[in-house]
């Protein structure tokens, strides 16, 4: 049963086929069996879970409808969880135990799911493969010599290896969107302060997005529809009215206009990457979609202006561990957040901001300038999610700069605030590969709308993992 | 591009050891070198752009409501003192 999708589990659920707490022991039985190969926990909280799960079925028992009640899932070590260690998957806070919950733990608490427990992820969502992990690398399910991508490794490990029915993660310059292509599952970054950041540990501040990874669109759907809107406790949250999500989800792509930016598609791309993108957008267009070339002049600037206004922001956030209120000292940090740290704060020094920072903060403009201006003529935007199919452990790991070369196709929705959809497009060499549907902001219903379209007629969500 | 890290380190409050600053002149200046790029864009009369959302000045009432308790706030440290946070001493008794 832990092959069940959220919308089929939420079924069974209310129709009394199953219970929470048979659900839940299945999942925590099937995380003892496959995570020692995977790594995709820090902490596993069995106790916490089934007590929840039976606090569930008496909520069921009663008819209460709840939009998530008695679904297991697992949050990033990033989201503060009362009374549950919380590392950001860094030893700086192995020790850590918050005294709250950040609004979306208490969401989804209210929406009545079950926790099973924090994620494993490159400590303080530094990284693109899940390897500056503090307590292991997480590995690929689809092939444990590979990575899973990151920095959420652990979420899309775990769904993929139906450890989970759903996971949140962040997404501040393609942590959800990179491994969810390379593990075969649904990755969603929203809208900038559509999710409330209040609680998650900040990495970027004007970038990080809170979103989730599921087995299908629909489910991510679904999700979003609980985790969306206005926080009094993050000012960035816009009062942007929530949509039912999963409401035109069966809409179809007849007379959609998407956009094929150039500059994604160019050298910097794998051709068998693209290959499989091209497959996808012709059946997009078999579907009755209209492919419109569209150009983002800017670019190939997004990588470089995303390294430098995430490590400013990340120094800026980090000063806070100075092991006084919480944590351990400062020595302890690890080498990419060391880089991260030095990185930012060179950056923003006297001498320096206006070369670096005020010039990465007007190309950001540009940037925005070139979306808005791309959305004036197409509805949504479909480009590459990663440069490259899922590569080995060790492979990049040697070589900070070429890891950040992996970020290439995902910084620029992150520094424009876009909302953008990652949904498996096939296998290459037998591992995941992904694309991403962007739209405007607060579009989401529309990513979903056309990777629904797209999903149905492959459903890559079928090929399981071998475990 | 070569920084001066024992000086950023200073002002980042990061104790480094001689490997590590070794290490890190040679990577952050790797990295230096690939954001060098950015001085091909023409930025005259841009302006920044510092978040996205287009908010500005949301506020609340100036009203205390709940918090945690002193206990809850001093709860993840060990060096602590009647519910206050110990920190190490600033001023001397010179």
């Amino acid at each position: 049963m832990t092959n069940l999708t959220l919308s089929q589990a939420l079924e069974k659920l209310k129709n009394k086929e199953i219970s929470s707490l048979e659900l839940t022991k299945a999942y925590l039985e099937r995380i003892k069996k496959v995570d020692p190969k995977i790594n995709a926990f820090i902490t596993v909280t069995e106790n916490e879970a089934l007590e929840q799960a039976k606090k569930a079925d008496i909520l069921i028992e009663n008819g209460e409808n709840l939009p998530l009640l008695g679904i297991p899932i697992a949050l990033k070590d990033l989201f503060i969880t009362e009374g549950i260690k919380t590392t950001a998957a860094s030893k700086v806070l192995e020790n850590y135990v918050p005294q709250y919950d950040a609004t979306i733990v208490r969401k989804l608490k209210e929406a009545g799911t079950v926790i099973l427990g924090k994620l494993n992820s490159d400590a303080w969502a530094h990284g693109a493969s899940g390897e500056n992990s503090d307590f292991g690398p997480t590995k690929n399910p689809y092939n444990i010599e590979y990575v899973p991508g990151g920095s959420s490794s652990g979420s899309a490990a775990s769904v993929a290896s139906d450890m989970c029915i759903f996971s949140m993660g962040t997404d501040t310059g393609g942590s959800i969107r990179l491994p969810a292509s390379f593990c075969n599952v649904v990755g969603l970054k929203p809208t900038y302060g559509r999710v409330s950041r209040n609680g998650i540990i900040a990495m970027a501040s004007s970038l990080d997005s809170i979103g989730h990874i599921t087995k299908t669109v629909e489910d991510s759907a679904i999700v979003l529809s609980v985790t969306a809107g206005q926080d009094k406790y993050d000012a960035t949250t816009p009062s942007v009215p929530v949509k039912d999500y999963a409401e035109n989800l069966t809409k179809g792509v007849k007379g959609l206009k998407i956009g094929v930016p150039k500059e994604y598609y160019s050298e910097g791309l794998d051709s068998r990457v693209k290959d499989l993108i091209q497959k996808a957008l012709k059946s997009l267009e078999k579907r009755g979609a209209k492919l419109i070339e569209t150009s983002l002049p800017h670019t190939k600037y997004a990588n470089p202006v995303y390294y430098i206004v995430q490590p400013a922001e990340v120094s800026s956030n980090l000063a806070r561990y100075d092991g006084i209120r919480y944590g351990g000292e400062r020595s302890i940090f690890g080498d990419e957040a060391k880089r991260r740290i030095m990185l930012g704060t060179y950056v923003l020094s006297s001498g320096y901001y206006d070369a670096y920072y005020k010039k990465a903060m007007q190309v950001r403009t540009l940037l925005k300038k070139d979306f808005d201006k791309a959305f004036e003529r197409v509805d949504v935007m479909i480009a590459p999610v990663s440069p490259t199919p899922p590569f080995k452990l060790g492979e990049k790991s040697k070589d900070p700069l070429s890891m950040y070369m992996q970020d290439i196709f995902t910084v620029t929705a992150s520094l424009t605030g876009n909302p953008a959809l990652s949904v498996p497009i096939g296998f290459i060499d037998d591992l995941p590969n992904g694309m991403q549907i962007i739209g405007p902001h607060f579009s989401e219903d529309l990513l979903f709308r056309v990777g629904q379209t797209y999903e149905q007629q492959n459903q890559f969500y079928l090929e399981k993992p071998n475990l | 591009m070569k920084i001066d890290v024992k000086h950023i380190a200073k002002l980042a409050n990061l104790p480094l050891k001689d490997e590590e600053i070794k290490k890190l002149e040679s990577q952050l200046g790797e990295t230096l070198d690939y954001i060098e790029q950015l001085n091909e864009v023409d930025t005259k009369n841009i302006e920044p752009t510092s978040q996205v959302t287009g908010l500005e000045n949301i506020t609340r009432e100036d009203e205390a409501s709940e918090s945690l308790s002193q206990d809850e706030a001093v709860s993840n440290t060990t060096e602590k003192h009647n519910g206050l946070f110990k920190v190490k001493a600033i001023l001397s008794n010179d």
